[in-house]
Order: structure tokens, then sequence, then C-alpha cells
């Protein structure tokens, strides 16, 4: 407890930077996840074959790695500097968006064929029947597997005290530096894992039941 | 090619597509275009960045680089596929005594980050007095936590969406619960759940580069130490490529392997029935 305590403001500060990572990379993660979703069921074959090939690429990359090319890598290309928070936020965002756009795609197979059908008899265009018909309906089926996605991506974040993001991840190290047991410290970490996690699960839960798809 | 979501495109809709398909393409390629000439711009394909590579030693650390990550992954997916065996059939067991802990055991280490496991074992239990703890002691024991747990998930899920029949007739011949649950039940749900195991097996591949921050001797550990040597140009960029190169192609081998194998296995007579597909996954 003392711990804890006694250096709350190490505690605070990482996992408000954790948190500040998880917000940002999960809602680019989102849009970018359901545009690639969109243009792996899209009717034109070039953008069906781009959105397969990042999916097929960045799944098959360790995030470790990724984030090595963003916080390591992308400063000797000379473009715009960016500080190692944002090549976090842009990693875990490219990384995650593609289990984002498998979740929607697996959605979009479960909506029932006489929805499109139906869109179609209208008369309505492909973007109109993806994005007024089957993607309301898509994401009201996905939202388990979209929380486990989101679940993965909280945990990932600690990835980034790899490549000198100050959050939960790293607090161990600067517990070290103030001579405080590196055990503890690490456990009260993972302590406050558990209940965040404890947390998106119950509000997966509660979506579950308020989105519920009456059939 | 037919899809429910658009219609059979007529020929306005084709050189439409068509058109689309082109500006796609424009774009994918100035996107690349511009990442490999700022590539070339800021000398990452100079030979001073590339030459340290073509070292035979350096080459060869590469190479047991790669053993190590492999060590790692075969070592850690063998423990936890063994792991979540065991913990599915603790947590189906009839006994609460055994069926309690293991749900707690599962959800506790489904919840805790893998880094945080990895360092738990490496900088955490030293300091309390447990010895002889190596970065691949911690690399392994925190995968084969992590992943048998999710595994174990798996397994149980497969093991529950088999139909009822399965399990009675087992019992009906008059085979204990142990028998029925090793020889009917688990192999039924190991070929159902096929290939949510294998990419769960590329999942514990791609996390082995994780012993990088534990201090652990594999591929991402080695490219970091080759890419800021200073007398070469600090190649970080070629060393992240090999890397990449390196990681992409371990991973898809694993997964053309998992695809050989689910038809190898779906070939088999008896393999006809495939009970996960008339109940619906339990995502």
């Amino acid at each position: 407890m003392n711990t804890l305590l006694n250096n709350s403001d190490l505690f605070i500060t990482g996992f408000r930077n954790t948190l500040i990572l998880f917000f940002f990379s999960a809602i680019f993660a989102l849009v970018l996840g359901t545009i690639v979703a969109a243009l792996r069921v899209s009717p034109v074959p070039a953008m069906r074959a781009t959105a397969t090939l990042y999916v097929n690429v960045v799944r098959n990359t360790p995030l470790t790695l990724v984030l090595f090319f963003f916080a390591l890598g992308y400063p000797k290309l000379g473009l715009v500097p960016i500080d190692f928070t944002t090549a976090a936020i842009i990693g875990l965002s490219l990384y995650t968006a593609t289990y984002v756009a498998e979740a929607v795609r697996s959605g979009i197979n479960t909506v029932p064929v006489g929805q499109a059908e139906a869109a179609r008899a209208i008369g309505l265009p492909f973007t109109q029947t993806l994005t007024l018909v089957i993607l309301p309906q898509a994401f009201r089926a996905v939202i388990p597997p979209m929380f486990s996605v989101f679940i993965a991506l909280l945990k990932n974040t600690t990835v980034a005290a790899g490549f000198s993001v100050f959050e939960a991840g790293a607090i161990r190290a600067n517990l070290s530096e103030r001579g405080e047991p590196a055990m503890t410290g690490l456990l009260w970490v993972a302590l406050v894992f558990i209940i965040l996690v404890f947390i998106l699960s119950a509000l997966q839960r509660k979506l579950e039941q308020k989105w519920k798809v009456a059939r | 090619m037919s899809s429910i979501l658009f219609d059979a495109p007529g020929p306005k809709a084709r050189s439409r597509y068509r058109i689309l398909g082109v500006v796609t393409a424009l774009v994918i390629l100035l996107i690349v275009g511009f990442v490999i000439l700022r590539f070339a711009q800021s000398g990452q394909f100079d030979a001073k960045k590339w030459q340290l590579f073509t070292f035979p030693l350096v080459q060869q650390t590469i190479a047991q680089s790669v053993g190590a990550t492999l060590s790692a992954f075969a070592t850690a997916a063998v423990l936890s596929l063994a792991l979540g065996v065991l913990l599915a059939f603790g947590r189906l067991s009839d006994r609460r005594w055994i069926s309690a802990p293991c749900y707690g055991f599962t959800e506790l280490f489904r919840a805790v980050p893998l880094l945080i496991l990895m360092m738990i074992f490496y900088y955490g239990l030293p300091t309390i007095g447990v010895q002889g703890i190596t970065p691949f002691t911690a690399v392994v024991a925190g995968l084969v936590l992590y992943n048998g747990s999710v595994l174990a998930e798996v397994f149980r899920a497969g093991i529950e969406s088999l139909p009822r029949g399965q399990s009675e007739a087992g019992y009906a011949i008059g085979l204990p619960k142990s028998k029925v649950m090793t020889s009917i039940l688990l192999p039924q749900a190991v070929r159902s759940m096929l290939p949510v195991i294998i990419s769960q097996l590329v999942v514990i591949l791609k996390d082995t580069a994780l012993g990088f921050i534990v201090t652990y001797n594999e591929i991402l550990f080695q490219a970091k130490y080759f890419g800021s040597q200073i007398q070469y140009g600090s190649p970080i960029i070629p060393a992240a490529i090999v890397a990449a190169v390196l990681y992409v192609g371990m991973c898809l081998i694993l997964a053309a392997f998992a695809k050989w194998l689910e038809r190898r296995l779906s070939r088999k007579p008896g393999a006809a029935v495939t009970p996960a597909a008339a109940v619906p996954a339990e995502v």
C-alpha cells in the first residue's frame, strides 16, 4: 500500500497517459478499421486487394515492431517531427485497425441476406447499402468481438513503455529509480489493469443489452 | 464474382469501377512511392547502411536471434496448449473446488497485460528471492500463462459447442467422464476450433517480440543493436526492414501450415460432421 500511496504521482501520470493512448488509438482504429472493412467488401477489385494486403501484412507483424518503426525509424526519415506519444498512437491505431476491420467484416457477414437484398431492391447504391442498412446492424452484432479488440488495445498500450512513452508499463522503471520494490509496484499496475478490463467488460455487457438485435 | 452487397455491374458501373480501381491504384502508388522516395532521400538505401548486413558474422547473429525467437515460440506454444487443455478440463469439472479456481485463473491472466506479466517474472521475482530467472524463462512463462488462459477459453467454447449427443453417447457406452473428455469431446473440439487455435499460435509468435523489452536476445533486440551502430550510419530502418521481413515471413509460413492442416483434417472421413458450423460460434 505504501508503494502506491508514496508514489501516487507516478501511478496517476502513468495511467493517465495509458488512458490517453487508449482513447485516441481506439477512436482512430475504429474509424480506420471500419473504412478498411468497407473497402474489403467493396465492388472495386483494386480496393479489396489493397485492404486485404494491409490487413494480412499488419496482422502478421508484431506490435513491438510497428512501434519500433514509428518511434525509432520514423525520426530518421526527416519528415515532420512527432513526439513519442504521437508515434505510439499512430502505431497502435494502425495495428488495432486491422483487428477492428476483421471484427466489422465478420459482423457484416452476420446481417441477414434479406437486408442487403431489400436495400438493393429499392435501388440503393453500394455506399448507401453499406452505411445506411448493413453497418448499423453489423455494429450491434460485433460488440463482443469489438470489445475484445479494445481490451487487447488497452493491454497493448503497455508496449509503448519500451519506446520512451511514460505510461503504466513504465511505472516500474521509475519506481526502481526511487528505490521502491519492483514486485509491489508491478502487482499494483496489474491490479489497476484488472479493474480497467473489468470496467470495459461491464460496459460491453451493458451495450450488448441495450443494442440487442431483436429478430 | 457475386456479392449480396451490390448488383452485378452493368456497362456504366463497370467503367466507373474501372476508374475507381485506377484511382485507388494511383493513390496507393503515390503513398508507397512517397515512402520509398523518402527512404531514398534520407539515405536508407545507401550501401553504407546495408553493408553491416553483408558480414557473415552479423548474418550468423541474426540467424541465432531467429533461433531464439523460434525456441521461445515453440516452448511457449507447446506449454500453453497443455495448460489450455488442463484449464479447460478444470473449468468443465463438476467439482466446484476445481472449476472455480480454474475460472479465476483464466480470467486473471487474461486481464493482465502480457508485458506486465513478463516484467513481474523478470524484474519482480528476483527481488523477492527467486533465483535463476533468465529473460528466456520470463518470456516463456508470461506467454504460457496468458495464452494458456486464452486457449482454455477456446477449448471450452469448442467442447461446449459440440452436440449433447456426443457426450451422452460416451456415457451410454459406460465411459467415465475423463475418457469422454479426452477421447470423444477434445478431438472434435480441437478440429472445429483449429482456425482459432492456429491464429492464437500466430499471436504467440508475434508476442515473442515483447521479449525485446525484457532484454531477451531475439530478432528485434538484435535489430536495435545493429541499428544503433554509428560507424555504419545507424541503420535502424534497414534493421527494422530485416526484422519485418523475418517476422511476416514466419507468420505467413505458420498461417500457410494452418491452412494445409485444416484441409488435411477436413478431408479425413468422419470429419464430415462439423458441429461448430451448426451452432453459432461463441465469439
